[in-house]
């Protein structure tokens, strides 16, 4: 197997505050790793350091052969791992001043040299797999979160990325705009691309993951398949976290 | 005796023609300043921005002074104290159009950071997780959404501008209230003429903010 993701002995500080500890992972390809926590637990930091959007301090970061230095070191290793990691936010970040279809293309016309006919035959592609073809003219403040988020994760697909980092995708959601988010996200599993994604739908971590991580003040404590972790959770820390957010 | 004062509109229609001489002077001068001031301001504002201190330093500098002292000052420094120091005289005219260009340099410089940094940083880890350099996503995403909000702003530094031409009526430019106060000395009709100057000046402004929001309702229908 090839390994998209090595962590080793990763340590992260926001000034004084030790925000990921001495952090080991691996991500394998074709892998979908869920990571749970408490808010402030350090996950979506962690995946915020995969495509360097933060800076981690000492230990050893590696993806797809790229090799980051701590603080910001590297950024030739930067640019090309940026080019073949996507990422999707909790707030969606679309650019509000270029259309639906404009947002899809403007990497693979920038980064790529796309030419413009094929940059938005790709960009019509996509659109057609998450569903809102129809919308590609408008702008995104004239569509609904949902419909932002699939945009969301479109424009990221556009550069044909090896791995895709989820980062709270549904939490800026109204309910019954989620399912349709994660149904894109499940088909994306299935099609076999590699996957970190920070959530609290535990639902679909135990649906899709491959893995899941449970971190708890910076530290991974936890981590196994999901019907272990969900079921059997060893460490005590996981059980009172599961127990809070299954209970209800 | 009985004071008695009467508006004598037939001095102030005869004053017209006189008067409109010197509105060129007065656009020129204003429209020429804004021109480079914008592009001082580009340049001083994203200085203002940047992370290192001596990209930021001599930024900061150029807007505190332009900003801390009076533009009349400013344009006497320029036409009477500047040549003694390259030896050779300054016409009033390029002297009036610096002024301006230093002056409202320094205020867009600060529009240009307050529209940039207005901008959420979402919108540059989007750019740069898509694989976007960084100057890359700085124009093709933060600065078309900051050059929208910093319209309005803008329009204002361009009226108050073209106002403070009126100033460089001191350094002998026949610009609007220079041929005025020529005029008046010899009709000695100061109300009718400072009424029509006025009209006049409020005409280039209203023309102004009419054009802007035009713009504007323009610019922010497509978001």
């Amino acid at each position: 197997m090839t390994q998209i993701v090595q962590m080793q002995g990763m340590n992260k500080y926001f000034g004084t505050l030790h925000v990921l500890k001495e952090i080991d992972l691996t991500v394998e390809a074709g892998e979908v790793v869920v990571i749970i926590g408490a808010s402030g637990s350090g996950k979506s930091t962690l995946i915020r350091c995969v495509n360097g959007l933060e800076e981690f301090e000492s230990g050893k970061l590696i993806v797809d052969g790229n090799e980051l230095a701590p603080k910001g070191g590297n950024q030739k290793a930067l640019t090309e791992i940026r080019k073949e990691v996507g990422m999707v936010f909790q707030q969606f970040n679309l650019f509000p001043h270029l259309t639906v279809k404009k947002n899809i293309m403007l990497a693979p016309r920038k980064v790529k040299e796309a030419p413009e006919p094929i940059a938005n035959a790709t960009a019509e592609r996509l659109l057609n797999r998450v569903g809102i073809a129809s919308q590609a003219d408008k702008y995104p403040s004239h569509l609904s979160g949902g419909q932002q988020q699939r945009v969301a994760i479109a424009r990221a697909l556009a550069m044909e990325p090896k791995l895709m980092l989820f980062d709270e995708p549904t939490s800026a959601l109204d309910p019954e705009m989620i399912g349709e988010v994660l149904d894109v996200m499940r088909e994306l599993a299935k099609e076999g691309m590699t996957m970190m994604v920070v959530t609290h739908e535990m639902g679909f971590a135990r649906e899709v993951a491959d893995r899941v991580i449970y971190i708890h003040e910076g530290k991974i404590v936890e981590e196994g398949k999901p019907a272990d972790v969900f079921d059997n959770p060893q460490n005590e820390r996981t059980q009172a976290f599961l127990s809070r957010v299954l209970a209800h | 005796m009985e004071f008695q004062f009467q508006f004598d509109w037939q001095a102030a229609i005869d004053s017209i023609p006189f008067l409109l001489k010197g509105v060129p002077y007065t656009l020129l001068i204003s429209f020429g300043g804004l021109a480079i001031g914008f592009v001082l301001g580009i340049f001083f504002g994203l200085l203002s921005i940047n992370k290192k201190w001596f990209f930021r330093w001599p930024a900061t500098a150029y807007i505190e002074i332009f900003r801390g002292t009076p533009i009349l000052v400013q344009v006497l420094f320029i036409f009477y104290g500047l040549p003694d120091l390259i030896g050779g005289p300054i016409d009033p005219l390029t002297a009036g159009i610096a002024a301006i260009a230093l002056n409202s340099g320094a205020y867009i410089s600060e529009v240009v950071r307050g529209g940039v940094q207005s901008i959420d940083k979402g919108q540059t880890e989007a750019g740069l997780s898509l694989g976007l350099s960084r100057s890359q996503t700085f124009w093709s995403i933060i600065w078309p959404q900051a050059f929208r909000r910093m319209i309005p702003p803008l329009g204002n530094q361009a009226i108050v501008s073209i106002k403070d031409t009126s100033l460089f009526s001191v350094i002998g430019v026949g610009e609007l209230v220079r041929q005025g106060q020529v005029y008046i000395a010899n009709t000695f009709t100061a109300f009718e003429v400072y009424f029509v100057v006025a009209l006049m000046y409020l005409a280039i402004t209203l023309s102004l903010s009419l054009v802007l929001r035009y713009i504007e309702r323009r610019g922010l229908a497509s978001v």
